[in-house]
């Protein structure tokens, strides 16, 4: 296993198809936090956990007026039959062609099974990795890395306690 | 390693002694069917372990795959309101197959609970404010998925079955000594 890119790289931009007919690129949500969580498959039971927990704290990610992307090498078909099933809010990038690429330029793919890492960035309003984390694949990570990293990135956003920065760095 | 950040409260729907040497924390959503697996698990757990563990039970309602779990969890609330608690999550987990207004209704009733209070508590969303307190603290917590436990403030990553939770138990009961 490589190396995610870690906290203070430049997040790679993209461009990947969000649904079939359409394309988001990192740089058009310039502006506003962003969190790609990476993982590896549609359907699988785990993943449908973490994507169906984050489902559900979009609100909170949203006080810090953060965007939420999932990104798998699925393509967008896929990503649309899956995101209706499980009734996702949030868009699911099909990392489909060349296929992992953007996961690539992130350090997160896994050349073996040619599916991305469970990885996690915060990617701050200019484009730089705030923080990031990869959990091993079969784990869930949970909501509770990227929302201490948005509340140390912006200290005015939806909670107080932002007295835990210093020692929180991956 | 995830730890609960909240700790347990008066707010908290406790069985057992508060002071116990070992406090058993679940995040759980009534119409998850793992979770309702897992409740025998945890009646062993206490019987078993008896005074020397408190069991804390918080909703976790996935609400996009569980169109039933807020309303189960306000109702679990109502009860507690009228210090029923136990009663309503017992009854909502061992008829979960029934889950929905019609059940609520029975339960409620069975433990002297009108119907139009019911009603009315759920409509208004008397309760929602708590279930997402109580929600929000186990993302906090590192909670993944459901059922998620905590043994005296570290995450379970074990399975429910009563001889992973009791093994874990007795991890944190001889750590003490």
């Amino acid at each position: 296993m490589g190396q995610i890119l870690p906290a203070g790289a430049t997040a790679p931009d993209f461009e990947l198809h969000v649904t079939p007919d359409q394309m988001l690129s990192l740089n058009d949500l310039k502006g506003k936090p962003v969190i790609m969580a990476f993982y590896p498959a549609d359907w699988s039971p785990v993943c449908g956990d973490q994507m169906g927990l984050y489902n559900e704290v979009l609100s909170e990610f949203r006080k810090y007026d953060a965007e939420l992307l999932g990104i798998s090498v699925d393509g967008a078909w896929c990503h649309e039959a899956f995101a209706k099933d499980r009734h996702l809010h949030f868009p699911l990038l099909a990392d489909f062609e060349p296929k992992g690429a953007v996961a690539k330029s992130y350090g997160a793919y896994r050349e073996g099974e040619g599916v991305s890492e469970r990885a996690l960035f915060v990617i701050d309003q200019n484009g730089v990795i705030f923080w990031s984390y990869r959990s091993p694949i079969a784990v869930n990570p949970g909501a509770d890395g990227i929302l201490d990293a948005l509340e140390r990135l912006q200290p005015h956003g939806a909670s107080h306690e932002h007295t835990t920065a210093a020692h929180h760095t991956v | 390693m995830s730890t609960l950040r909240p700790p347990i409260t008066p707010y908290d729907h406790v069985r057992g002694p508060a002071d116990a040497e070992v406090a058993l924390v679940e995040y759980g959503d009534y119409q998850c069917p793992h979770c309702a697996a897992a409740h025998p698990h945890v009646k062993l757990v206490e019987r078993q372990f008896g005074r020397r563990l408190c069991f804390a039970f918080r909703h976790f309602p996935l609400n996009q795959v569980h169109p039933y779990a807020e309303s189960a969890a306000e109702c679990a609330e109502v009860a507690a309101a009228h210090s029923r608690f136990w009663e309503m999550h017992d009854g909502l987990y061992e008829n979960q197959e029934l889950l929905g207004p019609p059940l609520f209704l029975e339960l409620a009733r069975n433990l002297g609970i009108s119907d139009l209070e019911l009603s009315q508590a759920l409509t208004a969303g008397t309760f929602a404010p708590k279930v997402r307190s109580d929600f929000l603290g186990g993302v906090r917590s590192g909670v993944n998925g459901t059922p998620t436990f905590f043994i005296n403030g570290r995450r379970h990553d074990g399975t429910y079955l009563h001889q992973d939770l009791a093994a874990a138990i007795e991890t944190h009961l001889h750590a003490k000594v």
